[in-house]
């Protein structure tokens, strides 16, 4: 249901999981801190955690439509 | 600026995934559709995302953020007013038209309304037009990249350019929409954080318009006169120039953005295509604008400062250096660098169907078999990169001459969506009236330019000009057009089924559900545009 062959998904998702690992594990063992709402945040975890949150939401749905594309 | 292991590490992820989509869509171009049109079978929400990305090229999202600190809000305009109102009537009014007539490309569909000499006359000026966009895409992204980070300016274009190369080589059109999918994603994870982090810091809505000059956070209230807001021009130039002229003859006319279109899958596909575009184009003023304002407040005036002058143009980059530690960094940097890449990609494959198509195709080889046009598609992405990289040195070298191009190519376009729009909406405008309603509206165009640099107009700044300029050409173009065919010989009804309002059968949408036809999405578009222009009035 996503076009040609390879579904975009996969890279999509893909590409964001392993950014989102990445610069997740490396927010984990840096003190790097930036300023929001006069709170200090590791900018470098959370928004990692959330592009791995994305990524992984796209790949289950590309296997979701991998599945229903086979039944 | 300097970037850590972490930052080169989000980098070489992305150019690992650009090249492997190119790879993985290798096997799938079997025809020459499926090269230069990816079969026409791409899903609205892929085509309508490739839409805006095909727009959303670093040059645009550093340029807006520059005209958010030199303007202010004044700059959304070229979004809420610019962008929103051509792309609804591109959707619902000219796309059955576009990909009803099974039009390859648009100067094809220009052949198949008019006649063939204005068929060339388009074909040739946006084959070279988009080549220069390319090289002037690709020199700018070398030289940002120097200014930033050290970076060789020959290095940066030739590993760009062979990145690009192998991508749209292997995957054709395809590749170049998966890409700027991706560059879409990557522009909203790069930059939104640095949305949040510096308008907060500057105070939030409040704190800006507490300290930017008055009118900067204002959109429509200062536009009673030319003297009275920061980009010199009043609403009727606004209005007419930008929001109708330039806006519908880029959206509705330009084959970059319009391929999108037509690689989507069936008819109502296409008509979304714009619309479903629309929907994030209308939140990016956030995305780069606000944060350009935000640079103005946080920002000491010498951060700015080029050769004793100020120049906003680096405010994105200097935010990101700002506010970024590694790693974030390196997502931003990755952002700025996917859609610089994706503009030349999107270049390169307009300009290879355009040559394959509509000059090779046309006018020296016509009966070849479909594997020899997919072999010429992909022996023309190989020209259209190698020519980028001669035109990216051109601009190295000779930024005068680079400057006098473009404006002779602006000249070609202000004039361009009145031949459409009649062409489309008047089945008595002829061949003739087409060729030479063009002809002259450039030439009023160029005739405007010399009165204007000789001082017989006055403007209080540039953009007024050229707002002005597409104003005139327009209205010769449009006026000549209607002269011209008025006394010379219309094509029979029986060419023009498919092509023109009147002569097409009205496309039914009873299978589909109200909520889910083009004309509901339209409204909702055109609602939240109105809505965001009150707020920010």
């Amino acid at each position: 249901e996503s076009g040609p062959e390879l579904d975009i998904r996969w890279p999509i998702g893909l590409l964001f999981a392993a950014i989102g690992i990445v610069v997740t594990i490396y927010g984990l063992f840096s003190n790097a801190r930036s300023e929001l709402w006069a709170r200090e945040i590791n900018i470098n975890l959370w928004w990692g955690a959330a592009m791995l949150a994305f990524g992984l939401a796209m790949i289950c749905g590309a296997i979701r439509a991998g599945r229903r594309t086979r039944n | 600026m300097h970037l850590e292991w972490i930052d080169y590490a989000v980098i070489a992820l992305y150019c690992a995934f650009v090249l492997g989509v190119g790879f993985a869509l290798k096997k799938s171009m079997r025809t020459s559709l499926d090269f230069f049109l990816s079969g026409r079978r791409i899903p609205a929400w892929i085509t309508g995302l490739a839409f805006i990305s095909a727009n959303l090229g670093a040059l645009e999202v550093m340029g807006m953020a520059a005209s958010g600190a030199k303007y202010g809000m004044l700059t959304s305009h070229f979004y809420w007013l610019g962008a929103i109102p051509a792309m609804i009537f591109v959707g619902l009014c000219m796309m059955p038209f576009y990909y009803g007539s099974r039009a390859r490309s648009v100067p094809e569909y220009l052949r198949l309304r008019f006649d063939e000499k204005t068929r060339a006359f388009n074909a040739l000026t946006f084959a070279v037009m988009t080549i220069l966009a390319s090289g002037i895409n690709l020199y700018a992204m070398a030289l940002v990249f120097k200014l930033m980070l050290g970076w060789s300016i020959h290095a940066t274009i030739l590993l760009s350019a062979i990145v690009v190369l192998i991508y749209t080589f292997f995957g054709g059109l395809t590749s170049s929409i998966y890409n700027e999918v991706l560059q879409f994603f990557l522009i909203v994870f790069g930059i939104l954080p640095l949305a949040v982090l510096t308008v907060t810091k500057a105070g939030g809505w409040s704190g800006l318009e507490a300290r930017m000059p008055p009118g900067f956070t204002h959109m429509w209230s200062n536009l009673g006169q030319a003297t009275a807001n920061p980009m010199g021009v009043d609403w009727f130039q606004l209005v007419a120039g930008l929001g109708f002229v330039l806006s519908f003859g880029y959206w509705c006319t330009d084959f970059l953005v319009v391929q999108r279109a037509l690689a989507a899958r069936d008819m109502t596909a296409a008509q979304k295509t714009p619309l479903i575009a629309a929907l994030p184009k209308m939140f990016i003023p956030f995305l780069v604008i606000v944060p350009g304002m935000a640079a103005w407040v946080l920002l000491p005036k010498a951060a700015f400062l080029v050769q004793g002058k100020i120049d906003y143009n680096m405010a994105l980059p200097l935010l990101l250096a700002h506010y970024y530690p590694p790693g974030m960094l390196g997502v931003g940097i990755t952002a700025l660098l996917a859609s610089f890449m994706s503009g030349m990609a999107g270049n390169v494959t307009a300009f290879n169907t355009v040559w394959t198509y509509d000059i090779y195709h046309s006018y020296i080889r016509r009966d070849a078999t479909d594997a020899h046009y997919l072999q010429m598609g992909k022996i023309a992405t190989v020209g259209g990169v190698l020519l980028s990289v001669a035109a990216a040195y051109v601009a190295l070298s000779f930024h005068n001459i680079m400057d006098y191009l473009q404006l002779i190519f602006s000249f070609v376009n202000a004039p361009l969506f009145a031949t459409f729009l009649l062409g489309m909406f008047w089945k008595r405008t002829t061949p003739n009236g087409a060729f030479y309603g063009l002809a002259s509206g450039t030439a009023a165009a160029a005739l405007h330019y010399f009165a204007t640099l000789h001082g017989l107009f006055i403007y209080r700044s540039e953009m007024a000009a050229n707002f002005d300029r597409a104003i005139y050409a327009w209205a010769v173009c449009f006026f000549v057009t209607i002269g011209v065919s008025v006394f010379t010989k219309p094509r029979s009804e029986a060419e023009l089924g498919g092509l023109v309002y009147s002569l097409t059968k009205k496309q039914s949408y009873e299978h589909l559900r109200w909520i889910r036809r083009p004309a509901t999405l339209a409204v909702i578009v055109g609602m939240v545009a109105i809505v965001l222009n009150w707020i920010y009035r």
